[in-house]
């Protein structure tokens, strides 16, 4: 009887949390210039519109590098730690791992003015690789806790057996491991892609003159008649992000199935 | 044996260096350099390497500064005690009423719209609560008000109800993996020793979970005290936060040491209510998982 009530309390706190995605579609498709009901007809227009404005574009390649930038180094530098975490014991472990831990929880208006402060004083100029560099700093916790989860999850045995029979460390890790922690570096790639493309607060204080996707459509957020234009985008990017979602949960779990372990549920558990 | 252990160090430290130096070059310094700025004298444009305290005197003196600061912690608190609330039924509810292997998927769920578009989420929340928005349109529509309701956007009331919606997965996922590592056991020797259900979540499960709990305030509380987006986009001229204060002190006014003494003010404020709260917990943390 309980479990009925939080049953149907969980299904409308989930209708809560989707109610404004749900909102998106209906705007982008709907034929009015203002957002706001009783809605106008059908249109597909503002999703024609998107494929008119150069400014979008570029601000979508920007984003899109910045992102793969971002993904490949965090999951590198989170592969180091999340192996040295789960495998050794080493002098200051926990609050050397707090520190790099730090920016799950850390406002990221700090990081942002922080980069900007240092940046300007060394003398550079802002451009893609700074708004890179902060990105990386926000998505290596988040590679840490998912490869951690699969580095937890190998069985050791199997990277002896290898050695054993003959095979150096680095065609250890080449031949055993790597295969066995893939999945997990997957999703981590993909979960880091999506952060970076939607993080707009550190793009906005390091992007100079060649804004990201997010920092565009905020400039264009002020001006009323480009919002269904923005809420068409909007439907492109939340469908984008479920899609990359979906595919990094499924070979996350796949990577725990492969190496033989219990699945505890999200990967931040 | 000593041998083995410190190779094990050494090439613990080694893997996890390269990791740790990126954070310190690109956290430490320049948190380092914002701790250094705001002892610094600001000379419009240029910054006067001068030693001074008057941008913490600015700070701490300005009324508008203080009820900024005030407001934001207030803003952050009611997110948090809102989010923690409405979350812990439904992170039990998957702990204890979803079979295992179903648990992920609704887990997924709840996360999904976190990882979606913050934006234009944040902005979606304006056409839910504005004039002619969702809510007065449904209202009026069914003819409970006559006039549109002004007081739910442009204020206070929106941020919180905003960054309420935006935080909420985060605190589901640190409660439900307190209440996961429960030892059922327990729940059941309080039953059998003659607890009521009541008598046991409120004895059992629920100071079981106090980790958890600790877990969703903290990664609640802090990052919202510094949001940027949602007193922008919803807030109006009323419900400005300290994200606002210091984005507009660097990027508009370009005074970078009044802008440091105001981001480093907002961090030791948060840093001290966070380490009060863990601490006034700390007999619950240090249970046996």
């Amino acid at each position: 009887m309980k479990g009925r009530w939080l049953r149907a309390y969980t299904v409308l706190y989930l209708l809560f949390l989707y109610a404004p995605i749900a909102l998106l579609p209906i705007f982008a498709f709907n034929d009015a210039t203002i957002i706001a009901f009783p809605l106008g007809g059908f249109t597909g227009r503002w999703f024609v519109e998107l494929g008119k404005v150069p400014a979008l574009h570029d601000a979508a390649l920007n984003s899109v590098f910045i992102a793969a930038m971002a993904s490949v180094s965090a999951t590198v530098l989170g592969m180091l730690a999340a192996c040295a975490s789960t495998r050794y014991e080493f002098p200051a472990k926990r609050p050397i791992m707090g520190f790099i831990m730090l920016p799950l929880v850390l406002p990221e208006i700090i990081v942002g003015v922080s980069l900007l402060v240092v940046i300007l004083r060394a003398g550079l100029h802002l451009s893609h690789w700074s708004i890179i560099a902060g990105h990386i700093l926000i998505v290596t916790p988040f590679s840490i806790a998912i490869l951690s989860s699969a580095f937890a999850s190998l069985d050791r045995s199997l990277e002896e057996a290898a050695i054993d029979l003959g095979e150096t460390p680095w065609s250890t890790f080449r031949l055993v491991t790597l295969p066995l922690v893939m999945p997990g570096i997957i999703s981590s790639l993909l979960i880091g892609f999506t952060i970076s493309l939607d993080e707009f607060i550190i793009a906005f204080f390091l992007s100079g003159s060649e804004p990201t996707l997010p920092v565009y459509i905020f400039g264009q957020l002020r001006f009323p008649q480009k919002i269904p234009i923005i809420m068409a985008l909007g439907t492109i990017l939340v469908v984008l992000s479920i899609l990359l979602l979906v595919t990094a949960e499924y070979f996350r779990r796949r990577g725990i199935r492969r190496a033989g372990g219990q699945d505890s549920g999200g990967f931040l558990g | 044996m000593s041998e083995w252990r410190s190779s094990e160090a050494a090439r613990g430290l080694a893997l996890v260096g390269p990791t740790l130096l990126y954070a310190v070059a690109m956290l430490a310094v320049p948190l380092g350099a914002v701790l250094v700025y705001s002892f610094l004298t600001d000379g419009y444009l240029t910054i006067i390497p001068e030693f001074t305290l008057a941008n913490y005197a600015e700070v701490f003196s300005d009324p508008i500064y203080r009820q900024v600061m005030a407001r934001s912690l207030g803003v952050a608190l009611a997110v948090t005690v809102a989010t923690v609330v409405l979350a812990y039924p439904v992170a039990y509810f998957v702990a204890f009423h979803v079979r295992p292997e179903r648990r992920s998927l609704w887990l997924f769920l709840i996360t999904i719209p976190f990882w979606t578009s913050y934006l234009i989420r944040v902005f979606l929340w304006k056409v839910i609560l504005g004039y002619n928005g969702v809510v007065n349109a449904t209202l009026t529509g069914l003819g409970i008000i006559d006039e549109p309701l002004t007081f739910i956007l442009y204020n206070v009331n929106a941020v919180v109800i905003t960054l309420a919606h935006a935080y909420a997965p985060f605190a589901i996922l640190p409660i439900f993996v307190a209440l996961g590592k429960i030892d059922r056991t327990l729940l059941e020797a309080a039953q059998d020793l003659g607890e009521s259900r009541l008598a046991t979540f409120l004895r059992v499960t629920l100071p079981l979970s106090v980790p958890g709990v600790v877990a969703a305030v903290l990664i609640v509380f802090i990052p919202t005290v510094g949001d940027y987006v949602t007193p922008r986009l919803v807030g109006g001229p009323e419900g400005r936060m300290i994200a606002n204060i210091i984005q507009l002190q660097y990027l508009r006014l370009d005074n970078y040491p009044l802008g440091s003494a105001l981001a480093v003010t907002a961090m030791a404020i948060v840093t001290v209510i966070a380490v009060g709260f863990v601490l006034s917990l700390r007999r619950y943390l240090r249970v046996r998982q």
